[in-house]
């Protein structure tokens, strides 16, 4: 079976100083891993090389078969859903939840063209799935965290992406709304078997709902563990 | 004042430049607020107005090296913005520094009448002539036709530049497209506002229209005719009171955003929720 993700001794290097230290990982078609490891270990830096945002200095990244390159990395993201961690945007930017959604569309559509009544009908279907059809029309910034969170969510849904990369989705929530969220990533990933990596501190859920779990430490692969049904 | 006065060559072509400025400022603005890039557009205004000096000094078209200056601006205060270890406020202060302090030198090194260079510092309407309307017209055409083309793209960007690159945009490619597009709208402004001002005709319509509206099209429009607004108040304001137009265009352009400030849909909301919690 074909690999969603493979990385080969891999080395990336940030702001002049090595971020992932010759990791290699392989993540099957499907599989919800789990990422964890203390702030600065390279876990949004390991998810910015599977998207393609980064590359390696020394070693092989292949994505759905592609190995990423300068060249084939922008085609890449549009089969890449991500949703990096985001600080709740400015309460007056004008942008509507339903714009927001279609952005996940975007990359697809191509530079200059506009959305088709295809791209509105998956934005709407995302959106219903993360039951937000309701607040489609209201203004980005005056959701709530978890509310936007959702949004994000939806825009990757929206994107009909093969790989879903999730970067600390529960940052900014309260307790209430980050278990909420969890939960609808898990049953998103049981409904669709996305291929989906998940970042977060909440190790409990992230032991509960993973099959498998890797661990970060100074941008090296520390632990794999596979998690028992 | 007889109304004969707009039969006038010279007022038909300061009221189509006024037109234009607003236009073109306001739909820069628009994208410049958003993405809280204030501080770079202040820069690249300054950075153009001390380019346009340079020519002055040298006998070359001052337009032509204030588009120049106003993107080496942008060059150097666009990727600063980007990092972490660097403050973005320090890049300011320094860049802003030193291109007025460059714009002065030149003033003092410059023989002969000052007239011309002060013409870029406070913006002269009045004067503008055929040639600066075409550049005028010309830079408007382009900005507006590329925000039409790309608007959904630059909806990403300024919504959040790692999403539009998430999705797969080139959304570095389109970030410095806006700040060329900042720079090429701020010089062909310079004639009518002046190089110290119109950053002024930049923020304040788009301001204005922020209060408004929380749809990004509807910004757009909303900013561009308080842009045309603005310009054309300020406008007969200085022809009547005998005042350099480049400043009161620059007032008007700030009663109008009290205005909108004053009666904001959206403060008016902020206020009713915060009220109610």
């Amino acid at each position: 079976m074909a690999l969603a993700v493979c990385i080969e001794d891999a080395t990336v290097e940030r702001g002049g100083r090595v971020a992932l230290d010759r990791i290699s990982l392989t993540v099957e078609p499907g599989l919800l891993l789990g990422v964890t490891g203390p702030n600065g270990s390279g876990k949004t830096t390991l998810l910015n090389l599977i998207n393609g945002l980064l590359l390696p200095v020394s070693g092989h990244v292949e994505v759905l078969n592609e190995v990423v390159t300068p060249a084939s990395s922008r085609r890449l993201r549009r089969r890449v859903a991500y949703l990096p961690q985001m600080a709740p945007p400015d309460p007056r930017m004008p942008v509507l939840v339903r714009e927001v959604v279609l952005m996940g569309r975007y990359g697809r559509i191509g530079l200059g063209r506009r959305p088709g009544a295809d791209d509105y009908a998956a934005a709407s279907r995302a959106m219903q799935r993360v039951g937000l059809a309701e607040l489609a029309d209201r203004p980005i910034g005056q959701l709530s965290g978890g509310e936007q969170q959702r949004v994000a969510l939806a825009r990757a849904l929206a994107q009909e992406a093969t790989i879903l990369l999730l970067d600390e989705p529960t940052t900014f929530l309260d307790q209430s709304a980050r278990a909420d969220l969890l939960e609808l990533i898990a049953a998103i990933h049981a409904e669709g078997r996305l291929t989906t990596l998940l970042v977060s501190h909440e190790l409990d859920f992230v032991r509960r709902i993973c099959k498998r779990i890797v661990s970060l430490e100074q941008g090296r692969l520390t632990t794999t563990a596979e998690v028992a049904a | 004042m007889s109304l004969g006065v707009l039969a006038e060559p010279f007022m038909q072509r300061a009221i189509l430049a006024c037109c234009l400025t607003g236009v073109v400022c306001a739909c820069v603005g628009v994208v410049v607020i958003t993405m809280r890039l204030a501080f770079i557009g202040v820069c690249m205004s300054h950075a153009a107005f001390a380019g346009a000096l340079v020519g002055l000094l040298v006998g070359a078209p001052p337009l032509a090296l204030a588009f120049p200056a106003s993107l080496v601006a942008a060059g150097l205060v666009g990727p600063l913005a980007d990092r972490s270890d660097f403050s973005p406020d320090t890049a300011l202060g320094i860049i802003f520094a030193s291109t007025l302090g460059a714009s002065f030198i030149i003033l003092g090194l410059m023989p002969g009448s000052k007239a011309p260079a002060l013409g870029l510092l406070w913006g002269s309407v009045l004067t503008a002539g055929r040639i600066d309307l075409w550049i005028l017209g010309g830079v408007t055409a382009a900005i507006v036709a590329l925000a039409l083309i790309f608007f959904k793209e630059v909806q990403a960007v300024v919504f959040d530049r790692r999403v539009a690159a998430a999705v797969g945009l080139p959304a570095t490619a389109l970030f410095y497209g806006i700040l060329t597009a900042a720079g090429a709208a701020i010089t062909a402004s310079l004639h009518v506002v002046g190089g110290l001002l119109v950053f002024s005709l930049i923020i304040n319509p788009a301001a204005a229209a922020q209060q408004l509206t929380y749809r990004l099209d509807h910004m757009l429009l909303i900013a561009a005719a308080l842009g045309i607004v603005s310009a054309l108040l300020g406008l007969a304001v200085s022809y009547l009171a005998d005042l350099p137009s480049g400043a009161v265009i620059v007032v008007a352009s700030s009663v109008v955003f009290g205005l909108a400030f004053a009666f904001s849909p959206k403060r008016r909301a902020v206020r009713a929720a915060r009220g109610a919690a």
